[in-house]
């Protein structure tokens, strides 16, 4: 019989199911792995250093280019931070135009997670481009309002910077009209399908204590069977005034992280309702000055991302650029207790469980 | 919604149990000694009128005279926050004591605010750098740091780790 040894194998940074520049080192042997470890930084861009010499108002656009699939949620963060750093009031009418873009914005991130998911599992192109296509049709309505279709800078301190536009209503009316009977289709042929079953039930199981130690938050934790939701938890914006559901998983593995995703799409939807019935008329950003001069301090805001809890640590020294601008990335923080999932499992496990935590890696690296 | 220990309640419980570590109450944080981090954090997450059982972040803050370590914990189970600080002094080798002993979720950003901001964290099972690569000059997120010559920054090297 022929000796073994264990070997070292690159995956990524480029590999098409790593999301972005992902490496990993995996020890193998055979195609089991032993070791695994993340090499993150390819996409390093030093954006807390670069916020540190823009004015409160600049950092917005820079928050974009973090989560560039859910740059809606990102720009609220850093808003609501801004807010509670230099005691900003925010119009009513604006908390609810930010409900319905963050909501719009994490089924738009949902889809691309799940086609991508799905992509990796061997699903090829078709389930991706039919999740691209609800995708798309999110991002045509957001460009409709701000003019872009990924770095939005559309939430700023002090409210939106636009107002909705009355075509605005008919197009989002149809798309929650049509979206649920897609979500229903979507639901039928996954649940049960016997491939995605096989290769994600029991798969990178995150059991509960692990993931409250190791900090995972989102769907990734909620997955574990534990129901912490910062909307429902610590509700920013309007979520108080909302009625919504926290979808909770029971095994934490592929599976459940997977479907968490398509039971948060529902709930959205529902939010999206409630908000547009309730959008009250008014103004939609409060006067703030271009240039923010909080008094020093500290603040620290923290939103329900569709990756999980994103976090803005901001501190003033009173002068017009943040002393120092940390985030707290989810998806950076998610992959903590990677190797815990990744050992034991097959290769081509890997790639279905790194696609089950869903990074995004303009976040991890930042 | 999430109730947010005032500085004086945290201070309170943590002066229970060690009366003599807290330096200074803020209106919404404790700053503690740094020789007593781990400890309190033990306590913290340990003590079941309290049970901080997830540290939701762990930063750094360069005050130029010393550094501020931000540790925000989180209780699930009574739904309450709190902000527990550190300071580290002096710029040539600040540390306080790693809490990934306590919290797992404490280890990429206890690397991360080593890599960026070269706070060193005692008893971390590898402090390496994390984003940027090994041999880089400095630490960038520092207030001192300014800037650097890119032909003279050495390229990047395998990441030690793995055997």
């Amino acid at each position: 019989m022929l000796p073994t040894q264990p070997y070292m194998v690159n995956m990524g940074p480029q590999h098409p199911s790593t999301h972005g520049v992902l490496r990993l080192r995996l020890v193998l042997d055979g195609e089991t792995v032993l070791d695994a470890e993340p090499v993150l930084g390819y996409l390093h861009s030093s954006k807390e250093k670069l916020q540190e010499e823009h004015t409160y108002l600049q950092t917005i656009p820079i928050t974009d280019r973090m989560d560039y699939l859910s740059a809606m949620n990102n720009n609220l963060g850093c808003a609501l931070a801004i807010e509670k750093l230099a005691g900003i009031q925010v119009p009513e009418r604006a908390t609810y135009i930010r409900v319905i873009m963050s909501e719009l914005q994490r089924i738009a991130s949902h889809c691309f997670a799940q086609g991508t998911l799905l992509q990796d599992m061997g699903a090829w192109g078709t389930p991706l481009m039919y999740f691209l296509y609800e995708r798309e049709q999110i991002l045509d309505i957001f460009e409709m309002v701000c003019g872009a279709r990924l770095t939005y800078n559309y939430i700023r301190p002090g409210g939106v910077s636009q107002d909705l536009p009355p075509e605005f209503f008919p197009l989002v009316r149809k798309f929650l009209a049509e979206f649920p009977a897609q979500l229903d289709d979507y639901e039928r042929y996954l649940k049960d399908n016997e491939i995605l079953r096989a290769r994600t039930v029991g798969i990178g199981v995150f059991p509960r204590e692990l993931a409250i130690n190791a900090s995972a938050t989102g769907p990734t934790l909620r997955a574990s069977g534990v129901p912490w939701d910062i909307r429902k938890a610590d509700p920013y914006c309007c979520y108080d005034r909302l009625e919504f559901e926290v979808p909770v998983g029971q095994r934490g593995d592929c599976y459940d992280r997977f479907m968490m995703r398509l039971y948060e799409m529902r709930e959205s939807l529902s939010i999206i309702h409630q908000a547009l019935e309730l959008l009250p008329p008014g103004e939609w950003k409060a006067p703030v000055p271009l240039v923010i001069r909080p008094q020093p301090g500290d603040a620290y805001a923290h939103i329900e991302s569709p990756r999980g809890e994103l976090g803005y640590y901001l501190v003033s020294d009173g002068g017009a650029s943040p002393w120092r601008f940390h985030v707290r990335a989810p998806c950076f923080i998610n992959l903590t207790a990677l190797r815990d999932l990744l050992v034991g499992h097959k290769v081509a496990d890997v790639v279905v469980i790194v696609g089950s935590i869903d990074i995004v890696m303009g976040e991890v690296d930042r | 919604m999430t109730r947010a220990l005032t500085g004086a309640e945290l201070a309170e419980a943590i002066q229970r149990s060690f009366p003599s570590s807290v330096v200074e109450t803020q209106r919404e944080a404790v700053v503690v000694a740094r020789e007593a981090v781990r400890d309190i954090c033990f306590y913290l997450k340990e003590s079941p009128e309290l049970d901080f059982s997830m540290l939701t972040s762990v930063t750094a803050v360069d005050y130029v005279d010393y550094f501020e370590v931000v540790y925000h914990l989180v209780s699930l189970s009574r739904n309450q926050s709190a902000i527990l600080k550190a300071r580290a002094p002096g710029r040539a080798d600040p540390w306080v004591p790693s809490v990934v002993p306590v919290w797992q979720g404490a280890d990429f950003q206890e690397r991360e605010t080593w890599d960026l901001l070269g706070v060193r964290f005692d008893g971390h099972p590898s402090l390496r750098r994390i984003l940027l690569w090994d041999g880089f000059p400095g630490h960038p997120l520092r207030k001192d740091f300014l800037e650097f010559d890119h032909r003279t920054v050495p390229a990047a090297t395998e990441p030690q780790g793995l055997s």
